[in-house]
């Protein structure tokens, strides 16, 4: 009975962690999307922001994991914005560029810094901080409040980005930038200056869920590590209803999806690991099935803002 | 002496080879309402887009309130008191009309104050409007009127209007006018773009004439007459009659379109859009639809045309029939394509150069350099981009394209929707000869002269109905489209 | 994106390719490495000698030119297949599978029967997004690419399941039978799926320029409302079509790598050549001519980066930032293009 609760206490612990980089990678792509730019980038500024995290971390402690972390997934994302939104290039190239660019980028420096061998890479990695008394509730507890900064941090943004959206001039510019070029730019809207900031700040985010898979999750950093968290980042943006609380709800979902994988493997069922590692992806099909038709995407999203 | 309120002068602004504005200029008072006026191509929307921040002069000095101004977008035409109100309505469809509002006047996102600050101001300037509304779904008239309140939500004094009247019906386009003229009557100015005479003289104080991008005639309402205006705007001759001969209908022969009880989904969204049409036309009969923006005669066109599988009802039509889409740019031609390319999108299997799956793009630019003589296209030969032409050539091309199959119907929307004097009569000219030939045709056009000058019969379209009015009278028509009659 | 295969417009993609190749000296002088020895290597190791050239490039280049001859023919419908990554290895997959079976074939019959399942197998692995996309409007982008993970799974699976070798050791399937293996030209390795590569652009060559369907389906990429409204082409089962057949040949690809070098089903069957085919289709304008060159040249700068690695030390997936900076460069150089095109003449 105890061990029931220990596995379930556990997997909720487990689900919630796995979630965080797929809700901070997924609110930054939210933010991007209402603009109207559609960045597969994000695989890869996640993937800059893990090995940007690791070298970090080794060098300076977690904190400077997560600033480094920070900055490479925006740089990356500066680029992509210079491509898709200023020459208005086709996003979804550009989107794929980056993410090959940073393979071979994180690759080349990964085996430049650590040699070829670079196994057994050690770093200094975020400690869970348990909210006191909180962190005792039973069950609930480990999951909710005994967990690193970064998922308190990516939780918090998704009332503060539903504010931005929805309460700000800001956020109100930023939506008629995605739902139509033209006329926020008639109303008076700087389009480009918004879509840049809104993709970078959208970089910037992936490079952090970057870093929390490695400091917070993982604790080392290994080739192409990401696995294309960033593409089911890009399908939980589309399964939240490109809204910050169903992008929580989505990602969260995710994270239980392959949560499940650990709780099988400890419990030892027969079933192929193989077929729990593309659980995620099948099922972020079917979501997409699903969800896709009765909400609509942000009209402008993937069109360049034409010259004038 | 009061400054003029708006004053732009000596203004040039070419694209590319094109010259649109040769040393233009307006000045505009307080209190007046001002009617910019000239012939498609004459430059009027690219000197308000000039002064509206949305397009920016090679040269010449703008002044506002008698003050030098630097206008290099939008927002600096708002930070001057400037607001635009352009032909095509810019409003973001899926945001709701307070919101639109919000983002134009800049106003703090409260969803309940800015709702408020809406009823207030629309109720105070008599133009009524529902705040939750989604913009995108308002009928054509509302969603003008939200383009000039999102204007006078930024504090605007100086109002400029595109076409304002373009997509309104008759009595419609009074009220708004009469609007805009009290607006202007207590201390602001209001500048209207048209190409209708008769409005601008009865709703304008001024008017300034644009031909060819300079400025033909200056004058007060009262004083210049239609025939002034009207020389000022073509150049000397004034305006080409409309040619008296009449095509013969083929009263003894079947008719070419024929339906009857027709119903019709409305196009891309749920509904109606046409119910128990009844409607034939002869062998030779130019018939034109008269109607309002979104009254069925999109959709009527479209099943006539074989677009659209109609509901249920009779629905015959010869074939082949030819098809003019309203809008050329994305429906008739694909612009990064040839027009040899165009060609053999049109024609399909029988386009010169096909046999069977093959091409052969030599034997079809051969062909296309024929109609291109034939037509009197200026076009740099068959292998040009059809977005290098001009409008008019390229109207020609879809219809050289539509004739050159013989076609024993054609269907036409609009057909001279942005093409200036000369080639609106090669237009109508084409279509009469099709005519005289033995084709019926069909069109729509939203220019109630226009229908009056090409057709030889009358039909008014009106919220899905059909009706053919008693007599060609321009007051009876216009009261028809609105279902006022 | 132009769906409209390039005329002509030759120099600015060499440009492109040889700065790149400039930049990537540049960094490595600046981290520390010797730019001489790295390029020397690049250059011996790709087209230095006719044995690198014919069993590493060439050898190199022909999933390449395969998969970028599919990417281009759907980019001319408008539809952007990034998954080709999945389809190659469900083409793989079909080809091994079939491939163990075929002991005492002949090998008249068990090429063409396993070019078969795998163009089948590609193109099946291409039917969900369509579905997805035509029933459902999800984008084929997102689609296609989480298909992709599912397919290395798959593979990972079958090579410690059902397809695993019988030893049951080894991650990886039995060897295929020699009559599947695809004759080399003699002293080298390279294979007959150059060949098949080479006959495969011609096709599409002749498609795009000579026939009213290729046409069709550019004016399908170009202008889809004008394609459906004046073209009266069915506009979503063309371009479904299209995506369809590229997954197809992205199978063959499959196919001829397990025929022709792998022998054999095992993980990581593919370097990324699903991504490197976009940069060699993009970087030819699309024009299947100009594929074949592009695939050598990208075959050239992956072969070549392997002996940069050996004999320099440097790693070998540096690569894949050169590939990203030319298409990132090409699209700016075709941004700059439209934007310096004449403003097309509307309502003025």
């Amino acid at each position: 009975m105890t061990d029931g609760i220990e596995l379930l206490a556990g997997f909720l612990a487990a689900a919630v962690r796995v979630a965080t980089p797929l809700l901070l990678a997924a609110t930054g792509e939210t933010i991007s999307e209402r603009g109207g730019v559609i960045n597969l980038g994000i695989e890869g500024s996640m993937l800059a922001g893990a090995l940007a995290a690791a070298i970090g971390s080794s060098a300076g402690g977690p904190w400077s994991g997560l600033a480094a972390a920070l900055i490479a997934g925006a740089t990356l994302a500066a680029v992509f914005a210079l491509v898709s939104v200023h020459a208005g290039a086709d996003q979804i190239i550009a989107g794929t560029a980056i993410t090959l660019g940073a393979v071979g980028l994180t690759g080349a420096v990964y085996r430049a810094y650590y040699g070829t061998a670079g196994a057994g890479l050690s770093i200094p990695t975020l400690a869970p901080v348990e909210v006191p008394v909180l962190a005792e509730i039973p069950l609930l507890g480990a999951a909710l409040f005994a967990q690193p900064l970064t998922t308190y941090f990516a939780v918090a943004l998704v009332p503060a980005t539903w504010w931005y959206l929805f309460r700000t001039r800001g956020g109100l510019a930023l939506r008629a930038a995605g739902e139509s070029a033209d006329g926020a730019r008639a109303a008076g809207v700087r389009v480009r200056a918004t879509r840049t900031l809104a993709v970078v700040a959208g970089g910037a985010l992936a490079g952090l869920a970057g870093a929390t898979l490695v400091l917070a999750q993982v604790g080392t950093f290994s080739e192409r590590m990401t696995a294309g968290r960033g593409f089911i980042a890009i399908a939980i943006v589309v399964l939240g209803r490109w809204h910050p609380g169903g992008v929580l709800v989505a990602a969260l979902f995710f994270g239980a999806a392959t949560a499940l994988q650990f709780v099988f493997q400890a419990s030892g069922t027969a079933v192929p690991y193989q077929l729990f590692l593309m659980l995620p992806y099948v099922l972020a099909l079917l979501g997409l099935a699903g969800a896709v038709g009765r909400v609509r995407a942000p009209r402008d999203l993937g069109r360049p803002e034409r010259a004038s | 002496m009061i400054p003029p309120a708006l004053q732009l002068r000596n203004i040039h602004k070419r694209y590319g080879s094109t010259t649109a504005l040769a040393g233009a200029a307006l000045a505009v008072e307080w209190g007046e309402t001002h009617a910019l006026l000239g012939e498609n191509g004459a430059g009027k929307s690219t000197l308000l887009r000039i002064a509206g921040g949305l397009e920016r002069a090679d040269g010449g000095p703008i002044e506002v309130g008698g003050g030098r101004a630097v206008i290099r977008s939008p927002r600096d035409a708002r930070r001057l008191g400037i607001g635009m109100v352009h032909q095509h309505p810019t409003s973001i469809p899926s945001l709701t009309v307070a919101e639109n509002i919000a983002l134009t006047a800049g106003w703090r996102v409260q969803p309940r104050e800015i709702r408020g600050r809406v009823l207030e101001l629309s109720g105070a300037l008599g133009l009524p409007i529902d705040p939750d509304s989604y913009a995108g779904r308002l009928p054509i008239a509302l969603k003008q009127r939200l383009e000039i309140l999102k204007a006078l939500a930024a504090r605007a004094r100086i109002l400029l209007l595109d076409e304002p009247t373009a997509v309104l019906a008759p009595l419609e386009a009074e009220e708004l006018l009469r609007v805009l003229t009290g607006f202007a009557g207590v201390g602001n100015a209001v500048v209207i773009v048209t190409h209708k005479l008769r409005e601008a003289l009865s709703a304008a104080s001024r008017v300034t004439v644009l031909r060819h991008g300079a400025v033909t005639l200056v004058g007060n309402s009262d004083t210049e007459t239609p025939d002034s205006v009207s020389r000022a705007m073509l150049g000397g001759a004034g305006r080409p009659e409309p040619s008296a001969t009449r095509s013969d209908a083929r009263t003894s022969e079947p008719p070419a379109i024929r339906l009857q009880a027709l119903d019709v989904a409305r196009d891309g969204r749920y509904g109606i859009a046409l119910r128990g049409a009844a409607l034939s036309v002869l062998p030779g009969e130019i018939v034109g639809i008269a109607a309002v923006e979104g009254a069925g005669q999109r959709e009527l066109m479209r099943a006539v045309a074989g677009l659209i599988e109609p509901l249920r009802g009779v629905l015959e039509v010869r074939q082949p029939v030819a098809f003019v889409p309203e809008d050329r740019t994305t429906e008739g031609l694909i612009l990064p394509l040839s027009l040899a390319e165009n060609m053999v999108l049109g024609m399909g299997e029988q386009a010169p150069g096909v046999a069977g799956a093959l091409v052969s793009w030599k034997a079809a630019s051969a062909a296309t350099a024929d109609l291109i003589a034939r037509f009197g296209m200026t076009a740099a030969g068959p292998e040009a981009q059809a977005g290098t032409l001009s409008g008019g050539n390229q109207q020609k091309l879809v219809l050289a394209r539509a004739l050159a199959r013989n076609p024993k119907v054609i269907v036409a929307e609009n057909p001279t929707r942005g093409l200036d004097v000369a080639a609106a009569a090669e237009v109508h000219r084409r279509l009469r000869e099709a005519a005289a030939g033995g084709t019926a045709v069909l069109f729509h056009s939203s220019d109630l002269d226009e229908l009056l000058a090409l057709s030889d019969r009358l039909v008014v379209a009106s919220g899905g109905v059909l009706r053919e009015p008693e007599r060609r009278d321009r007051d009876l028509v216009g009261r028809m489209m609105i279902g006022a009659a | 994106m132009n769906a409209r295969p390039g005329r002509g417009r030759v120099v600015a993609p060499l440009l492109i390719v040889a700065a790149s190749l400039a930049g990537l000296a540049g960094v490595l002088a600046i981290a520390g490495y010797d730019p001489v020895l790295a390029l020397g290597a690049l250059w011996r190791g790709s087209l230095g000698s006719f044995d690198a050239f014919a069993s590493g490039t060439l050898v190199r280049a022909t999933p390449l030119i395969l998969i970028a001859l599919g990417f281009a023919l759907a980019l001319r419908g408008g539809m952007l297949n990034i998954g080709a990554e999945g389809q190659f290895l469900a083409g793989a997959m079909a080809a091994a599978w079939l491939g163990v079976h075929l002991a005492g074939w002949p090998s008249l019959l068990a090429i063409p029967a396993t070019w078969v399942v795998a163009f089948a197998a590609g193109l099946i692995w291409v039917v969900v997004p369509v579905v997805l996309r035509v029933r459902y409007g999800v984008l084929e982008v997102i689609s296609t690419l989480l298909l992709n993970f599912v397919a290395e799974a798959l593979v990972s699976f079958m090579v410690q399941g059902p397809l695993q070798e019988r030893s049951g050791i080894y991650p990886q399937s039995d060897p295929i039978a020699d009559a599947a293996r695809l004759p080399l030209l003699p002293g080298t390795r390279l294979h007959l799926g150059i060949v098949l590569a080479i006959l495969l652009a011609a096709a599409l060559w002749f498609y795009f320029s000579r026939t009213l369907g290729g046409f069709r389906l550019l004016a399908v990429g170009t202008g889809p409302r004008a394609a459906a409204i004046t073209g009266r082409i069915d506009v979503t089962r063309t371009a479904a079509l299209a995506l369809l057949v590229s997954g197809g040949i992205a199978g063959l690809a499959g196919a001829a790598e397990v025929g022709g070098v792998a022998y054999a089903l095992y993980p990581n069957l593919s370097p990324g050549y699903g991504f490197t085919a976009i940069a060699v289709a993009l970087l030819a304008r699309l024009h299947p001519g100009a594929i074949i060159v592009t695939g050598v040249l990208f075959g050239a700068l992956e072969t070549g980066a392997g002996a940069m690695q050996r004999d320099a030390g440097i790693p070998a997936v540096i690569v894949y930032v050169v590939e990203a900076v030319i298409i990132l460069a090409l699209l700016l150089a075709d941004a700059r293009r439209t934007a310096r095109s004449p403003a097309v003449a509307g309502a003025a």
